[in-house]
């Protein structure tokens, strides 16, 4: 029960791209006196913070707010949160709120809509404060699209200078954050204005619905583009006591491609001017009390890693096998053991549970697709898997060691993932204890027979001509048999 | 006298269960002492030929055995490719797919890899057991279980088959000693079945390993011995002649081998072996039919008709077989007959480090005290001399020499050294402590029954031996009844006397000096062994590690390279590197390359070798005609690897100029010198090879100080003009260019017109190179 209360509060906190859109149209009564946009630019994940007071200045009360999104941006959406703030600056308390995908007709083309449903209706003459944080990938363009080794990277940014939203906006400002004061080129659309590394697009007042101004930013970034282009992470319970972690992933550098010469001798010498955009380390952050870690590719270990542990979280720092620079791929494989108390319960209901963490250890990683296996015991019924978002499911059998039947194997899929992700979710299941010794039992049960087996052999005569003077030897033989098969017996 | 009976077959069957449970002990020793690579490194495979084999195992597993056989190899010798499922022995593969699909059958998921690092370890153990049994055959089960440890651990055979290590070798040692121990087995016994599974394990030692020929002309040398020294007798007939009607037809099964079996002159000695074992036959048959008189007749009848057939059959034989060129043989079996072969003609075959005849320190570190304890088993084989023994000796004997060709072979005669140092310690050991039994009253009581049970194994075979002498017309009968063991209780009383007649009874005092240096020399084998186990045999090559005073330092860089290569290039692209590297590169980064370790086409070798001993533009020629987009080059000057391109450089210009003459070796000493400084000569420090090796190399430390030739380098400043480099790995170990594209028809012609003098000589020299493409 608890924890049912504890989904709840998470899926409210979480929602996103429900299947079904809720149809409604907006109240044409709100209007948004203030909407402030901070745009972050610094990695290759787009963080916007966006703060809107809205109010009601309808005559009925309203408990929807929508977020509307352009189609090239809602192509790379991979979160959108929203909270409603109380109180004033010191004593601020945010109140998740849900949000869900949903549709209005009378919207522009291609423009992709979000609910915010909130807690209590939005009265007449009423106002909110909403504050809004959602993620774009893959929505910085190189350009130029090739480079050099000793060429930094550029990227542009397209966005609107104006709030794509369905209300009347008052007044609205957008900040748009680059990594360095290096910015090539930005649109002006006045008042605009740079000052270092900030560039600023406002205010602009009294925007009708749907205005739109395209601008376009182009700057430096050299924060390291590391996408994994598909993560295969494949968990194992072992009732016996531990759980292992199997990830594969398929990274690539996302930024601008690579042109011509590697110089290795320039990249080592001199490191601060050459390949800058490259990078050569990722970080993954493990759980604590990880075990046996090993990190491989196709033809063998990868040397290049540290461990860092402690009792909060432990740390993998890697090296891939080469530095990455634009447009150059790896693949690798992580490993790593886990003990079972940590992980899985036993939920009142007699189930079993596994509570693990969703999205991909990698620190400032995208990843393109997803796929989490949960690899269930032999002889697991029922399955059932509780994620705050939208993933697809079905459910796969594997044979692993010495399986009769297979093992259930749940897979999660989703598409998109950011570090934002990396949320817990549970795997329920039924399970029987009797099952943990079949594979133990079974091992004992041939090598008995195959002792037995032999032991009648050797006391049988199956040959044509007789035999003399070899039942001693026989007997012996068959005693030292009939001891190994007790011994067998015993240990297993 | 039932009682004493029942006693001595009680401690007979408790001897049994002893041998049984040290077998099992030295199988684990031989597995677990070749898991150090394992456990220093990694579990990966090894070297150069087993990523080959890995790589077709792969294959194997993925798309079953018929598609195996019809393999048509297009990632390799690029444009020729190569069938591979004709021209590779398949026994290795075979054993380790089956191995991973019984596994897998079995949903124990191993992958293949794993199944191939641990084939070798495994194989090892069955080899020893193998050797057991063959010991056994020749001198009872004491030699045979010294013999067998001997094998577990020496140094020679461990270092072809740690963990890893999955080469032919691996399994073939098994097959070998197990082929020997059943053609031994047969030749004690006279028993067909064992003739027939001695052809099938024949037949899996042709599937295995090229080194099959060794069986092919040993057995027949071994048989031709034991008629020439009146030995001759049904049973070697037996042993013999089944195994050359059904391992040539088995042998001929295997399509690497096919219609070699009849028509290579590797296979001629077994059947002309086989052809006068049956006129030995037929005249014993003649002599036992006939009274001596009438045998007197017949004899002078036949022999004057019957030789001159002979010398006519022989004289078409010598005369097919010395119109071809090569007089039939291989140019790797001629090397061994002919140690100075290789080096004269075949430059690939003496490019091979293995290849070499091997230096006196090697001996001792393959195989350390073995050295010292054959001779020692040689003269106990001699006392008393049976066909076993005299198998054996012939073994250690060819194999000696061989071993003195080629490094390689080393490994053939280890299992002898190991054979025959197993019967020499533990007769050493029998006489010692026999000897100390006599003098010690209180265990002389036992004695009798202790030298009795003691010895009763390695009686067995002298019993068969002495019968075999005495009862000649008989022997086939009392050889097939000591075979059963029926008859071993009524004949021990004799041999028991006989033993104690010939039992010279040394001081007490010196047996037990002797036995306690016999165990020092043991115990120094068993360190040396485990020495080399763990530090000279365990490194994989492909990746290394050196100790620092900060520690343990790993160079990767192979893997960086192979890693790259098949990440960030084309599926398609052409990979062009000197020879050694082609296994790694097809089977690590999966893609096509020019010439491999296979070595089959000296002119597609030669032209790669050319290219890379060529200057810049003549090399970007050869390479853009062959297709190629990437050039590999191993460089080991930043870091002092040894064996790298430039330290083979001149394997690359002999065997490049053996077959395009315009590269001459002289051009690329200084003196007969050499060098790479500034004495180097003009065409050396043009050569592809010594402008992708130091491209930039000055920049690392501004003086260009090459650590494997501890100098510096001749020209330190110049520029790539149709190459560009691509990827060089950390520590500059694996240097990788493309091929720039050719230059747009307008910037060409206007360089024609600027130079006219350039065009001409590379056309002369396009006519020159006779580029097969």
């Amino acid at each position: 029960m608890v924890m049912e209360a504890l989904l709840k509060i998470a899926v409210l906190f979480f929602f996103l791209h429900l299947s079904i859109p809720v149809n409604s149209s907006p109240s044409q009564h709100l209007q948004i006196i203030n909407a402030e946009r901070r745009i972050d630019l610094n990695s290759h994940i787009i963080k916007v913070y966006l703060t809107l007071k809205v109010e009601n200045s309808g005559t009925s009360p309203t408990s929807e707010v929508h977020l509307a999104f352009s189609p090239a941006e809602a192509g790379h959406l991979a979160v959108v949160k929203a909270a409603a703030t109380t109180g004033k600056k010191k004593k601020k308390t945010y109140v998740p709120l849900d949000v869900k995908s949903a549709e209005i007709p009378d919207g522009p083309n291609g423009t992709k809509f979000f609910a915010i449903t909130l807690l209590t209706p939005l009265g007449k003459g009423e106002s909110i404060t909403l504050e809004v944080l959602y993620l774009l990938t893959h929505s910085l363009e190189p350009f130029p699209e090739e480079i050099s080794q000793s060429e930094p990277q550029l990227v542009y940014f397209h966005d609107s200078a104006i709030l794509l939203s369905p209300y009347h906006v008052k007044e609205q400002t957008t900040f748009i954050k680059t990594p360095s004061a290096r910015v090539e080129s930005f649109t002006v659309l006045e008042p605009t204005k740079q000052a270092g590394s900030e560039l600023r697009y406002g205010p602009y007042d009294s925007q009708t619905p749907y205005s739109y101004s395209p601008v376009i930013v182009h700057f430096e970034n050299n924060n390291p583009f590391a996408v994994v282009e598909e993560l295969e992470r494949e968990i194992e319970i072992s009732h016996w006591g531990s759980i292992q972690i199997t990830e594969r992933y398929k990274l690539v550098h996302a930024g601008a491609r690579h042109k011509g010469v590697f110089s290795r001798v320039e990249y080592q010498t001199r490191s601060g001017a050459s390949g800058v955009s490259s990078f050569k380390s990722l970080l993954a952050k493990l759980p604590p009390r990880v075990h046996s870690v090993y990190y491989r590719d196709e033809i063998g270990n990868i040397s290049s890693s540290h461990l860092r542990t402690d009792f909060l979280k432990s740390e993998l720092e890697f090296e891939p096998r080469y530095p990455l620079f634009g447009g150059w791929k790896s693949t690798f494989l992580i490993g790593y053991g886990l003990p079972l108390q940590d992980f899985l319960f036993e939920s009142p209901d007699g189930r079993r549970y596994l509570n693990f963490t969703y999205g991909c250890p990698l620190a400032e990683t995208v990843v393109d697709k997803l796929i989490i296996k949960v690899v269930l015991p032999e002889g697991s019924k029922n399955p059932s898997a509780v994620i705050p978002f939208q993933v697809d499911q079905h459910l796969e059998t594997k044979y692993s060691y010495l399986d009769i039947v297979g093992r259930t194997v749940v897979i999660l899929e989703k598409r998109n993932v950011v570090p934002e992700h990396n949320i817990p979710f549970q795997v329920y299941y039924n399970f029987n204890p009797i099952f943990m010794l079949a594979e133990p039992l079974m091992l004992v049960s041939v090598f008995f027979l195959l002792f037995a087996a032999s032991v009648a052999y050797l006391h049988m005569d199956i040959s044509i001509r007789k035999r003399h003077g070899t039942e001693q030897i026989n007997h012996v033989w068959s005693l030292a048999v009939i001891v190994m098969l007790v011994c067998n017996t015993f240990l297993s | 006298m039932a009682a004493t009976d029942a006693q001595s077959s009680l401690r007979h069957a408790f001897g049994n269960v002893l041998v049984f449970f040290i077998l099992i002990l030295i199988g684990v020793l031989a597995f677990s002492i070749r898991l150090f690579s394992v456990i220093k490194y990694e579990s990966v495979i090894h070297e150069f030929d087993p990523y080959f084999n890995y790589r077709v195992t792969q294959f194997l597993s993925k798309n079953g055995i018929y598609d195996f056989w019809n393999w048509f190899d297009d990632r390799t010798w690029y444009p020729l490719g190569r069938v591979i499922g004709g021209t590779v022995y398949p026994g290795l593969t075979l054993t380790a797919g089956t191995l991973w699909w019984v596994l897998n059958s079995l949903n124990i998921p191993l992958s293949v890899e794993t199944v191939c690092v641990f084939t070798a370890p495994i194989f090892s153990a069955f080899a020893s057991w193998a050797t057991y049994l063959l010991t056994k055959e020749v001198k009872g089960s004491g030699a045979g279980l010294t013999a067998a440890l001997f094998l577990a651990m020496v140094p020679s055979y461990i270092s072809r088959s740690v963990a890893g290590s999955y080469d032919n070798e691996a399994v073939a040692i098994f097959a070998l000693i197990f082929t020997f121990y059943l053609y031994i087995k047969t030749l004690n016994t006279g028993s067909l079945f064992y003739a027939t599974l001695n052809s099938i394990a024949y037949f899996y030692m042709v599937c295995s390993w090229g080194g099959y020929t060794f069986i092919i002309n040993l057995i027949p040398m071994h048989a031709l011995l034991c008629v020439v020294t009146g030995r001759y007798s049904s049973r070697l007939y037996i042993a013999y002649a089944p195994f050359v009607i059904l391992g040539t037809l088995l042998a001929s099964l295997v399509p690497v081998v096919g219609f070699n079996a009849v028509m290579t002159s590797e296979h001629f000695a077994s059947f002309l072996v086989f052809i006068l074992i049956h006129v030995v036959a037929l005249v014993y048959y003649i002599k036992g039919i006939l009274s001596p008189k009438m045998f007197k007749v017949a004899v002078t009848l036949v022999v004057s008709g019957g030789l001159a057939v002979c010398f006519a059959m022989i004289a078409v034989l010598i005369a097919m077989v010395a119109s071809s060129p090569t007089m039939g043989w291989s140019g790797r079996s001629l090397s061994l007959l002919d140690p100075t072969y290789a080096s004269k003609y075949i430059p690939i075959i003496a490019s091979v480090s293995e290849h070499q005849p091997p230096t006196w320190p090697s001996y001792f570190m393959d195989i350390n005290v073995l050295a010292f304890l054959v001779p020692a088993g040689i003269i106990a084989c001699f006392s008393p001399l049976s066909d076993a023994s005299s198998f054996v000796i012939l073994y250690i004997v060819t194999s000696v020499y061989f071993s003195g060709v080629m490094v390689r072979l080393m490994l053939v005669l280890a299992p002898a050294a190991c054979i025959l140092s197993g019967i020499a310690l533990s007769q050493a050991f029998d006489v010692f402590t026999r000897s100390i039994k006599f003098q010690l009253p209180s265990l002389s009581v036992d004695s009798h029954v202790d030298a009795g049970g003691a010895s009763s194994e390695s009686v067995g075979p002298d019993d068969t031996v002495k019968t075999d002498k005495t009862e000649d017309a008989h022997k086939e009968r009392t050889s097939k009844k000591s075979r059963k063991k029926e008859k071993e209780p009524v004949e021990k009383p004799p041999s028991k006397s006989q033993i104690k007649k010939r039992l010279s009874v040394l001081p007490l005092e010196t047996s037990i000096i002797a036995i306690i240096l016999l165990v020092l020399l043991g115990a120094f084998y068993v360190v040396h062994s485990v020495w080399a186990a763990a530090e000279a045999y365990s490194a994989p090559s492909i990746v290394l590690t050196s100790h620092s005073h900060d520690g343990l330092h790993v160079f990767d860089d192979f893997r960086e390279a192979y890693a790259w290569l098949s990440h960030n290039t084309e599926v398609d692209d052409k990979v062009a590197s000197w020879w050694d590297y082609g296994y790694q590169t097809t089977a690590m980064a999966n893609r096509t390359v020019i010439v491999d370790n296979n070595t089959w086409n000296n002119t597609h070798i030669a032209t790669v070798g050319t290219a890379m001993s060529s200057p810049e533009k003549a090399a970007w020629e050869i390479f853009h005609s062959l297709d190629v987009k990437y050039v590999l080059v191993v460089f080991g000057g930043l870091v002092g690897y040894p064996s790298d391109d430039i330290n083979k450089f001149l394997w690359m210009v002999r065997i490049g100029g053996g077959v395009f003459p315009h590269i001459k070796e002289p051009d690329y000493l200084r003196d007969g010198q050499y060098r790479i400084d500034s004495m180097a000569t003009p065409t050396m420090l043009n050569s592809l090879m010594y402008k992708l090796s130091y491209y930039r190399f000055v920049e690392t430390d501004g003086k260009a100080f090459d650590r494997v030739r501890r100098t510096e380098i001749g020209k330190k400043h110049f520029k790539l003009t149709h190459f560009e480099e691509v990827f060089t790995t950390h520590h500059w170990m694996v240097r990788l260019y493309k091929l720039k594209p050719p230059k747009n028809r307008i910037r060409g012609k206007i360089k024609k017109t600027k130079s006219k003098s350039t065009p001409k000589t590379v056309s002369k020299r396009k006519g020159l190179k006779r580029n097969p493409f």
